[in-house]
């Protein structure tokens, strides 16, 4: 029961097919295709701080990204003028609550382009969304010799869940490898697709290493073979248009606050029949239509899924982090990220003993390396010292460096607001560690 | 920079590059790994015990700086201890990498050039992986494998 009225003008089922957010007060000036970077820079109050004594470089954003203040405001503004709880009261600030938190249903099904708003469960992050999945509609199909098909190029929460109920079920999981240049070895992919491939799980971007994966070529093949495919997106959607629709994927999750939202919010997409067929992943209030002690009758999709009170503050949250993404040109934001990762790239290459790890024909916002003789937790520190955020270790992908045959890496990521100056800090601090260790 | 040049003080950079008996003792009485899934750090500590003497230590593996380091300076300091004498520095390094910047560090002779993790609370964990792994070697019985998370 969708007792929305989020914008007006729009439907809670989104009917057309634009893969754009729609038009917001704020954004009424048509886009341009010029990308003004300093001009969104400016909207992001923690840019401006400083560590150590040195400004912010924050190059750490496929960890966490940083928000905009219409995201912070919109949160603050929901707890002084809109707190209430969803679904449940008559009273007016409940309605308002509802209001906001299915608004946001109806900007990420159009931010995604879902056929409707019904197919966007909220979820606690990817993470969640894959656990949902793999305890949901894998329980309900998975069978003794079924299998489950990954790549090396995985994150954790995109292994582990399925590793979970592989056990549960006697399904069998596998991997398909990658090469030297951290890229799905697709002639191998295509081989271990069979007619016992029940599941397909595929990350769109790597977070680790950046590669942007075949996805259509991997869903086309699998869907050819009966399987389902669920594309984790939580390194995609920050950096390109996503169009779930022109993907043709069963399932697309993704995390709120790696695209300037709010932590504890996150969304999966599914089929909406899909989502119908599926079993409830947790019980509780809200996810129900009728309760007595002899039986239970569950609320319809996406409500099904929602257990308890949700992160309604998150999910507002959320809602503005969509609305941030109507207000610059898509494709000049995107071609100004490929732009600064090819800088660092180059400039990389002119740091004696660096060597870069992942060197995928298409990637996005993520560049790992190496420097000889230099840990790189020891780099991490010195970096930070110099005002540069990184991520350094494993990156929650740990098979990725054993095949590789490495430690760890650091990890420089990339989001809107970083530019070429920040790129020349890397570098400047990055000498820095050559200093002390060389 | 001062912080960072207490860290990375000449000492640990030395030991970093040439770390002391970094080898394997094939006929170790006690053998632990130890483990830092945060950072992949990953050593394996090796005590060959006479009653309870440490007659040698040693340690293999891979990690950062300071915990290579550390590793290093801890089997130098350790060789020809009693496992009592080497639980109670334990005791004295644990504290004084975990003890508050606003006290002057203690006195652990040479090992004090580790003091200067205390300002970098997110390499605490690099600086005690070995002496985690040493403590669970020469613990009785022998626990598994050890973790700094």
């Amino acid at each position: 029961m969708l007792t929305t009225k989020p914008e007006p003008g729009s439907a809670s089922d989104v009917d057309n097919a634009e893969p754009t957010p729609p038009a917001t007060p704020d954004m009424d000036s048509p886009a341009t295709t010029t990308f003004d970077v300093d001009a969104i820079r400016a909207q992001f109050p923690i840019l401006g701080e400083t560590v150590h004594g040195k400004p912010l470089v924050y190059l750490d954003s496929a960890n966490t990204s940083q928000k905009p203040l219409s995201v912070i405001d919109a949160m603050d503004d929901y707890y002084r003028h809109s707190n209430g709880n969803i679904h449940r009261a008559t009273h007016l600030l409940s309605e308002r609550a509802t209001k906001a938190y299915e608004g946001t249903r109806t900007k990420v099904a159009r931010f995604i382009n879902a056929p409707t708003a019904k197919s966007i469960v909220f979820t606690t992050g990817t993470t969640d969304g894959i656990n949902l999945v793999a305890q949901s509609y894998g329980r309900m199909v998975l069978k003794p010799g079924d299998e489950v098909l990954l790549s090396w190029l995985e994150h954790h929460s995109n292994i582990v869940p399925w590793q979970i109920i592989c056990e549960q079920t006697g399904a069998t999981l596998r991997v398909a490898p990658i090469n030297d240049r951290g890229e799905i070895e697709m002639a191998a992919f295509h081989a271990l697709l069979s007619d016992r491939t029940r599941i397909v799980a595929i990350g769109h971007v790597s977070n680790a290493l950046g590669t942007i994966n075949p996805v259509r070529e991997i869903i086309d093949a699998a869907h050819r073979r009966g399987a389902i495919v669920l594309l984790d997106g939580a390194q995609a959607v920050p950096h390109m248009v996503v169009d779930v629709e022109a993907l043709d994927c069963d399932f697309y999750v993704f995390s709120s606050h790696k695209m300037f939202g709010p932590t504890g919010t996150g969304v999966l997409y599914g089929r909406h029949a899909l989502l119908e067929s599926m079993p409830p992943y947790r019980g509780g209030g809200d996810m129900i239509a009728s309760v007595t002690f002899e039986k239970t009758a569950y609320n319809a999709v996406p409500y099904k899924f929602e257990a308890g009170t949700p992160n309604i503050a998150g999910v507002v949250g959320l809602g503005a982090a969509v609305d941030f993404f109507g207000t610059f040109d898509r494709v000049a934001a995107q071609r100004h990220e490929d732009d600064v990762l090819a800088y660092a790239t180059a400039r990389l290459r002119e740091v004696p003993g660096t060597r870069i790890v992942g060197e995928a024909a298409d990637k996005t916002g993520v560049l790992s390396f190496v420097i000889e003789g230099v840990h790189p937790h020891d780099v991490g520190t010195i970096l930070d010292r110099e005002g540069v955020a990184v991520r350094t270790g494993q990156h929650c992908a740990q098979p990725i460096m054993d095949r590789l045959c490495i430690a760890a890496t650091i990890r420089a990521s990339l989001a809107i607001y970083n530019t070429r100056a920040d790129i020349d800090a890397l570098i400047t601090a990055l000498h820095r560690v050559r200093e002390v260790f060389v | 920079m001062s912080e960072l040049t207490d860290l990375y003080q000449e000492v640990i950079l030395d030991h970093n590059r040439r770390p002391r008996n970094f080898r394997i003792i094939d006929d170790a009485s006690r053998k632990q790994e130890g483990y830092n899934p945060l950072c992949g750090d990953r050593l394996t500590v090796y005590a060959t015990l006479d009653g309870d003497r440490i007659t040698d230590v040693a340690f293999q593996g891979s990690g950062c700086a300071i915990s290579k380091a550390s590793a290093s300076l801890m089997t130098e300091a350790l060789k020809g201890k009693t496992v009592d004498e080497a639980r109670a520095l334990f005791d004295r390094f644990h504290d004084m990498v975990t003890s508050s910047t606003d006290q002057p560090a203690a006195d652990l002779g040479k090992l004090s050039v580790l003091a200067g993790v205390r300002e970098f609370p997110t390499r605490i964990k690099c600086a005690s992986l070995a002496w985690h792994a040493l403590k669970a070697a020469v613990a009785d019985p022998l626990p598994g494998p050890v973790s700094t998370e």
